[in-house]
């Protein structure tokens, strides 16, 4: 932890005790409103940030993140309802369920060599079906959806995720912060060298004693974990879960555009990344609104423009360059 | 001295193709041991089988007193066979030295000694000073001596090499022969060279196998081979003795 901080310039802490001291005041000043979209920013940003340690780190291409998020969600609201057991317990339930979804992804992918984009669609049918059965399963609602019911008299119990729009802020603040510090530690560690070698070229890894299957099922196991984590948050911030919206492929395809965006295998990519991207289509959202246009498709339109404008003109994401402008490139160790 | 690897009766066929035929062969613990051949003689293949790249159909190879043939190639690896590719395969992202801190993290438990040792094999492959460079900007020679160091880090007890020397100038090709000898005499880890360069062949083994449609013709010290006649019709040639 200390060697991490001490590999940071002088410039870069700064520009991080900055940072961090705006996000933590902002609930003074800000309204209800832009805490909510500055929420949505930083829930993107942790996901987000899951899915770069699979795909940036160590190279495995996932296009179904949507489904730990969904099984995430899923798990904690059913024991919150069924059972009464809050989140706080209910979260490792769900990261235990969506880790064993991940491995078994995994080691389906990894041990019969389902490489690249068949392991995206391989990752693309389990969130499929996975959606379908959902659709039928009659004890978490079906296609109806599951809602966790208001209970004024719940209200504040922080400890059990009841709350106001300020306690799901300063709980999407603290996991992006702790997703950042988790992949700037873990990218330094042995795990994450070698899951670069991997990234790289699989064949010279595994020629330098590189086990390449355990390392990527490190990566699956760590990401869908993490993912699922993001799961319980939102499953108890919008308090309904609908299988058709969180197992869909966009959903997936939404969460992984702050890292492609901000850029792929950095450790502040997929926060820049959410903070340009989400704010735009919030925007884009209220002015069609306003101008009495019903465009259902244009926040998707206005992602899928953006995309191929980052990958023609900064195809290393944006977070590079910006590093590279604030003269915050990280000192060699 | 002992046999640090022995292959025996190694034969590994591409559907009608007999790449390897029946090879047997022992490398002793601490010497330099050249392969040698023309193009398609299957010292690749037979390189490929002691790295756990490809299973032998029969034969076995057997390395410090077990069998490794049929291992994965970092099972290989983990055993103390480190490996170069013939096409350097440099992780092209990353520094000059991350790519030897893989390496050397098989045997180093934390990252600090890992890049210590990591700055200890660049310097001795006289890499030193392009070690925060990305790999990709580096020159085939560097390259080259590169993919020696990533396989060095690994403190491998046998050293596999495959044409190393391919496509470098004569000094440097003398640099590298000057670098594995030394590497040789101070830590007594065993080589064994894929080799087109004869003069880096004549440098630096003790023994030479000759390897032509697969199967070995010639066996034993470099003065020898080379005045074999088989070697030199399938391979030298008249005027490479002369």
């Amino acid at each position: 932890m200390s060697e991490l901080w001490r590999a940071v310039t002088l410039r870069g802490r700064l520009v991080l005790a900055f940072a961090l001291a705006v996000l933590l005041a902002l609930p003074l000043v800000a309204d209800r409103y832009v805490l909510s979209v500055l929420t949505l920013i930083l829930y993107f940003a942790y996901v987000g940030q899951a899915w770069n340690l699979m795909m940036g780190y160590a190279g495995q291409l996932s296009l179904g993140h949507a489904l730990y998020v969904g099984l995430g969600g899923y798990v904690a609201a059913l024991l919150w309802l069924k059972f009464g057991i809050g989140p706080w317990l209910g979260v490792f339930a769900a990261v235990a369920v969506a880790a064993a979804f991940g491995a078994m992804i995994g080691w389906l992918g990894f041990r019969f060599g389902i490489a690249g984009v068949y392991f995206a669609l391989l990752t693309i049918a389990f969130a499929e079906f996975t959606r379908i059965g959902f659709d039928h399963l009659g004890f978490t609602g079906g296609a109806a959806g599951l809602f966790l019911p208001f209970e004024e008299k719940r209200m504040g119990e922080w400890w059990n995720l009841r709350g106001g729009q300020l306690l799901f802020y300063y709980m999407a603040l603290a996991l992006a912060s702790g997703a950042v510090l988790l992949v700037a530690l873990i990218t330094r560690s042995r795990l994450g060298y070698r899951w670069l070698a991997v990234r790289e070229d699989e064949t010279a890894a595994r020629a330098l004693g590189v086990d390449a299957f355990a390392v990527k099922m490190a990566a699956v196991v760590i990401s869908s974990a993490m993912t699922a984590v993001g799961g319980v948050f939102y499953a108890f911030y919008y308090n309904n879960l609908f299988p058709s919206q969180v197992f869909e492929i966009s959903r997936s395809i939404e969460l992984i555009l702050a890292p492609i965006v901000g850029g792929l295998g950095t450790v502040f990519g997929p926060v820049i990344g959410a903070f340009v991207l989400t704010p735009l289509g919030e925007v884009l959202i209220t002015l069609t609104a306003r101008l009495g246009v019903n465009a259902p498709g244009v926040k998707a339109v206005f992602y899928g423009v953006t995309l191929i404008v980052i990958i023609c003109v900064m195809p290393s994401g944006v977070w590079p360059r910006i590093a590279g402008f604030l003269g915050l490139k990280g000192r060699a160790p | 001295m002992t046999a640090l690897l022995s292959a025996a009766n190694l034969s590994k066929r591409f559907r009608g193709l007999v790449a390897v035929d029946e090879v047997s062969f022992e490398v002793a613990a601490g010497e330099i041991f050249a392969v040698i051949g023309p193009n398609g003689a299957g010292k690749t293949t037979l390189f490929a089988i002691i790295a756990g790249a490809l299973a032998p159909d029969d034969g076995t190879v057997t390395f410090a007193g077990a069998r490794i043939d049929g291992l994965t190639p970092d099972a290989v690896c983990r055993r103390g066979i480190g490996r170069t590719f013939q096409n350097a395969r440099p992780f092209p992202a990353l520094s000059v030295e991350d790519n030897v801190i893989i390496g050397a993290l098989l045997r180093r438990p934390d990252m600090r000694s890992a890049r210590i040792h990591a700055r200890a094999v660049l310097e001795a492959l006289d890499l030193a000073e392009k070690r925060t460079a990305p790999a990709s900007s580096l020159t085939l020679p560097d390259r080259k001596r590169l993919e020696v160091a990533r396989a060095l880090a690994t403190e491998p007890k046998l050293l596999l090499l495959d044409e190393v020397m391919a496509g470098l100038r004569p000094t440097e090709t003398d640099r590298m022969v000057a670098i594995l000898k030394q590497l040789n005499r101070d830590t007594g880890t065993t080589i064994l060279l894929i080799e087109h360069v004869m003069r880096a062949v004549m440098a630096l083994a003790s023994h030479v196998l000759v390897l032509h449609h697969g199967a070995t013709i010639a066996q034993g010290a470099p003065e020898v081979v080379v005045r074999d006649p088989a070697v030199i019709a399938s391979y030298l040639g008249a005027e490479a003795v002369g």
